[in-house]
């Protein structure tokens, strides 16, 4: 785990745009500049694309067998059905980084045990983060200005600002000794750009939970 | 008219012993989530009071895993389920 960072914003109104949250009418209130509302519309549709990308569950490769046929409509009958009831076929970690982050393994040494948890609730688990991700998109005006949060859309703000930060953390390799890493970039390094807007997020973040305490 | 009764199956003597164990909910640490968000979290899902909810956070932050939870394997399961849903890395073992 970590503290926040505080790095500074470079087109940022200093006196409102880094206030960050603060408590409001039982939720939480923040101003944006445009360029930060974009940011982070920005991020939060990606990830709610990576993870709302698989929703309807891939079935085996139709290329492989008959053909496509009676069969395959069967299969995506059964696939729906399959999704209506909230029952996934994959049972296996995601292959891609950020994914197998956002949706882990719930048994650290039972892959079998995993894969039935995973049947079970990784729909549920992806819809969940597609609905918190969608609640930032409506709320967040892409021009910016004041937000205000009830107390439900700020706690879908919290899980959803979170699940960027985790994509984020697989993206640049951030480690427990990431203060130092940080430390030693140089400009040129490629990662340097989303550091700042990773740590600026921890820092709107952790603002989000004292605003909500 | 009547129904034989069913034949009761005698539980096996090591599901006993299995039955002594809770199962458990750990939450392991990981570089990104804020320290304020875990304890958060804790508080949110599980109606902790903070001191313990921040105890927990620090045992995580500090031991690199604490059990949060305990109890029926369904109620991990829905634990773990729900930690997942806000970020956390959580795992549910038989025997902690």
């Amino acid at each position: 785990m970590t503290g926040s960072g505080t790095e500074p914003w470079p087109e940022a109104d200093l006196e409102n745009d880094l206030a960050g949250f603060r408590a409001s009418g039982g939720g939480a209130t923040a101003r944006f500049a445009a360029a930060q509302a974009a940011i982070i519309r920005s991020l939060v549709s990606q990830v709610a694309e990576l993870v709302g990308g698989e929703d309807v569950p891939a079935g085996p490769d139709p290329s492989a067998g008959a053909g496509p046929g009676a069969a395959s409509d069967d299969q995506a009958a059964l696939l729906e059905l399959a999704a209506q009831l909230g029952v996934a076929d994959a049972t296996e970690l995601p292959d891609d980084p950020i994914l197998a982050r956002l949706l882990p393994d719930a048994y650290a040494d039972d892959p079998q045990a995993s894969g039935e948890f995973r049947r079970y609730t990784e729909i549920g688990l992806r819809s969940g983060k597609v609905a918190a991700a969608q609640t930032v998109l409506d709320t967040l005006p892409a021009s910016g200005g004041r937000v205000r949060l009830s107390e439900a859309d700020a706690r879908a703000w919290l899980r959803a600002l979170n699940d960027v930060r985790l994509s984020l953390g697989v993206v640049l390799g951030v480690t427990d000794d990431f203060e130092d890493t940080v430390g030693e970039l140089t400009a040129d390094d490629p990662r340097a750009a989303y550091i700042g807007v990773y740590q600026w997020l921890a820092y709107l973040q952790e603002s989000l939970v004292d605003a909500l305490e | 008219m009547s129904v034989a009764p069913a034949q009761v199956q005698r539980p096996e003597s090591d599901l006993d012993a299995d039955l002594d164990k809770p199962w458990v909910t750990i939450v392991w640490n990981d570089p990104v989530n804020l320290m304020v968000y875990v304890t958060y979290v804790f508080r949110t899902v599980f109606g902790y009071a903070k001191p313990k909810a921040e105890k927990l956070m620090l045992d995580v932050h500090h031991k690199g895993r604490a059990v949060v939870s305990s109890g029926a394997r369904e109620a991990m399961e829905r634990d773990a389920e729900t930690l997942h849903g806000y970020g956390l890395w959580a795992t549910i073992s038989h025997d902690s």
